[in-house]
């Protein structure tokens, strides 16, 4: 009794240091709360996947009504800002100097051949460097054919048929947003950056300072010192969580179709994960200069690259999926983007936790390790 | 001792500073030749083994030829046929599938019939890039069966039909298009963990003020603090440089001077951001929190992994600011677009005017902030 007593005694003790020492230095504050809200405001802004507006250079080498409709198909999708240019040539100068991203090209037969066989060919070249940006560009102009294809069958009074004709339905984002992927894939890399650096930075420049040894000097356990060490920054992180929670869904308006309370527990074990590992950076790593670089290195590009934030994994070569699953980050963003968008589907979202739960208890408990040992000698 | 030997001998103490300690060396070396193996094949928006599931309620010739297409492609996996409508719900939940193609039973009667024959698609779009992809496979997979059947039955084909083709990445693979960019990223990465911490180093332990006693001017000092960071980088570039190409095999097409140029300029104003930060810092803390503060945003604001132009206007603006904007561009032209000199001269000044900049700043911060 009196044992317990002593030890909750000592943990208040040392959760009120730690607090007093957070209020004092205004830093930790900062890197909760301030940052959290500039980065998500600039890459919440800044990170899109969704075209809109490509620059198109138009050749007609022969202008009547049927290349006239055509081009008017692209001037009324939202896609594309065509611009007409009067031969191949100066159109592909165009292309060279990246004032255009693709070319479309109607013969001077098109017209006729239109009007004769059919299968009229329309050159359509694309700047490949951005694979992706090509691929999702291609995707457009199929869409302005179409719907083309549609408008010529009907003003010659027939209908069009196409032998097959696709009707996607996407599930959980229908107009395929790209901020509703990216944004709560972005809260995630966000809280790895701070997790870590609250704890690597902060916790290392005690060990610097000597003031560590100090407290060690004191009756407090190892156990208690870690509570008292990991609380405050906690509440911190949370504080900072929540904020970044309520810009996603207010201000770019990503829908949470899954329960507040579930998001709320698991990104608590999120956070408990990185701050474990800034911890176990912390104490590995014997001054700030080394813990700041390694948390540079373990945090920032893998939460970027490797947690299927932008990248999928499942795209992966196996190996590399292999090493995906010592990212943190991966299983956060997997748990987000389901919570927000598709809501509470249980087996990914016990599997995942699952997954942080054993990297926590991991990096929690290396740490504790290491403390001893660093201790003893 | 004239001056350009007192600048050799402060880069050879710098350059030692940073490699006698065998974790900073480690640093170095370790992380970004891991890096640019796991991310070079880890960065890829190309789809591939993407899990679908096909219900097929017609059973027919015509259904199983446009499934053997889908089927047939290497970026999907097929995980398995549905026999009810129930199924599909819990099959894209728990992402064992990210697709599932649905036909129904009128489909090849329709189909013969001469009538549209709706095939119903269903995809994830948690991923939205994947998605949209996904579909536009399944677009091609289906214009292409459309034609082949009219053609086949006699039927019209479309009066026109596009030729779409992609130049300087004929197969659009986005490994192409990311893998060069890892150069600026992990060059930028270490130059700026080097640089950030030169001068705020120093300060803590001291030693900076016997530095500027001695008869380096603030620019010898300024050139010697600059050279180690340059070097380190144009080191670990090439190395990542032929990795990139030997590896990886992206195509090399361009002028490899105007590449190394564009690298210089690069460097030079990674080496000027970051000793500027250095000598705004205090302390090493503070050092390692800004270098920390530079690259998140500049690395992401890049153009590595989303495109610029995507932006809204104003990030568009603020990311004139970023060098690493204008490397991206001068890599991927110089390796895909065969680019020399003259096309990438406008990559060329900002990062000339942005190193002067920051250099400048960094050198007269050397003297104004003693205390």
């Amino acid at each position: 009794m009196k044992a317990a007593a002593a030890s909750r005694m000592r943990l208040t003790g040392m959760i009120r240091k730690e607090s007093l020492q957070i209020l004092r230095d205004p830093s930790s504050i900062a890197i909760a709360f301030v940052l959290p809200v500039v980065l998500l405001l600039l890459f919440g802004y800044g990170v899109s996947l969704d075209a809109r507006h490509i620059p198109l250079a138009v050749v007609v080498e022969q202008a009547d009504a049927n290349s006239a409709s055509f081009i008017a198909a692209f001037e009324h999708s939202e896609y594309f800002d065509p611009q007409a240019f009067g031969s191949i040539q100066a159109a592909q100068q165009a292309f060279d100097l990246r004032e255009v991203s693709g070319i479309v090209w109607l013969r001077n037969d098109f017209s006729k051949r239109l009007l004769s066989q059919g299968e009229a060919p329309v050159g359509v070249i694309l700047n490949g460097v951005d694979a992706n940006q090509a691929r999702i560009t291609e995707g457009y102009i199929q869409g302005v054919w179409q719907v083309w294809l549609g408008s010529y069958a009907r003003s010659q009074g027939v209908e069009l048929s196409l032998p097959v004709a696709l009707e996607p339905r996407i599930w959980f984002n229908a107009a395929v947003r790209s901020r509703n992927f990216l944004v709560p894939g972005l809260i995630a890399v966000i809280m790895t950056l701070i997790g870590a650096m609250l704890t690597s930075m902060v916790v290392a420049r005690e060990w610097e300072r000597g003031t560590m040894e100090s407290l060690m000097v004191t009756p407090i356990r190892i156990g208690e010192l870690m509570i008292g060490k990991l609380a405050p920054y906690f509440v911190l992180g949370m504080g900072g969580m929540l904020l970044s929670v309520a810009m996603a869904l207010w201000l770019f308006d990503v829908p949470l179709r899954g329960s507040f309370w579930v998001l709320t527990a698991v990104s608590a074990l999120f956070m408990l994960v990185a701050l474990g590992m800034g911890l176990l950076i912390s104490v590995v790593a014997k001054n700030q200069f080394v813990a700041g670089q390694i948390s540079i290195i373990t945090t920032f590009l893998p939460a970027f690259i490797l947690s299927g934030f932008i990248f999928q994994v499942s795209s992966m070569p196996a190996a590399i999926q292999l090493i995906t699953h010592i990212v943190p980050a991966r299983y956060y963003v997997a748990i987000l983007q389901t919570l927000f968008l598709a809501g509470d589907i249980w087996p990914i979202i016990l599997a995942n936790s699952a997954a942080l739960l054993v990297m926590m208890i991991i990096f929690i408990g290396l740490a504790r390790r290491k403390l001893h040992k660093r201790l003893d000698a | 001792m004239n001056t350009l030997h007192r600048i050799v001998a402060l880069a050879i103490k710098e350059l030692l500073a940073i490699l006698r300690d065998k974790k900073s060396r480690f640093v170095l070396i370790g992380p970004p030749i891991a890096q640019l193996i796991v991310f070079g094949y880890a960065a890829t928006f190309d789809l591939s083994h993407i899990p679908v599931a096909v219900y097929n309620q017609d059973r027919s010739a015509p259904s199983r030829e446009l499934i053997a297409r889908l089927t047939g492609s290497p970026h999907f996996d097929l995980v398995g046929y549905l026999d009810h409508d129930a199924q599909i719900a819990p099959l894209i939940d728990n992402k064992d599938a990210l697709m599932v193609l649905h036909l129904g039973p009128q489909f090849s009667k329709n189909l013969k019939r001469g009538k549209t024959a709706q095939v119903q698609l269903i995809i994830d779009g948690r991923n939205s890039n994947t998605a949209l992809l996904t579909l536009g496979y399944l677009r091609s997979i289906v214009t292409d069966f459309n034609i082949d059947w009219s053609r086949q039955h006699s039927g019209p084909g479309p009066p026109a039909i596009l030729q779409i083709r992609p130049w300087y990445n004929e197969n659009l693979l986005s490994r192409w298009f990311i893998v060069p960019g890892i150069i600026g990223l992990l060059t930028l990465v270490v130059t700026t963990i080097v640089t950030s911490l030169s001068v705020a180093r120093e300060r803590e332990a001291g030693t900076f003020d016997q530095l500027l006693v001695t008869p380096l001017r603030p620019v010898d000092i300024l050139v010697g603090k600059s050279i180690p960071g340059i070097l380190i980088g144009l080191i670990e570039g090439s190395f990542i440089l032929l990795v990139v190409v030997l590896w990886f095999e992206v195509p090399l097409r361009g002028s490899l001077g105007a590449l190394y140029l564009g690298m210089f300029l690069f460097l030079l104003s990674a080496v000027g951001i970051g000793l500027m930060i250095s000598s705004l810092a205090v302390t090493q803390q503070q050092g390692i929190l800004g270098a920390f503060l530079f690259l998140v945003p500049a690395v992401i604001l890049s153009g590595f992994a989303t495109p610029i132009s995507n932006m809204p206007e104003f990030v568009q603006h603020l990311t004139l600011l970023n060098p690493m904007r204008y490397f991206m561009v001068i890599l991927r032209g110089v390796f895909l677009e065969g680019d020399s000199y003259g096309l990438l001269f406008n990559q060329y000044w900002p990062m000339a005017i942005i190193a002067t900049v920051t250099l400048s700043l960094a050198g007269w911060l050397f003297r104004n902030r003693m205390n």
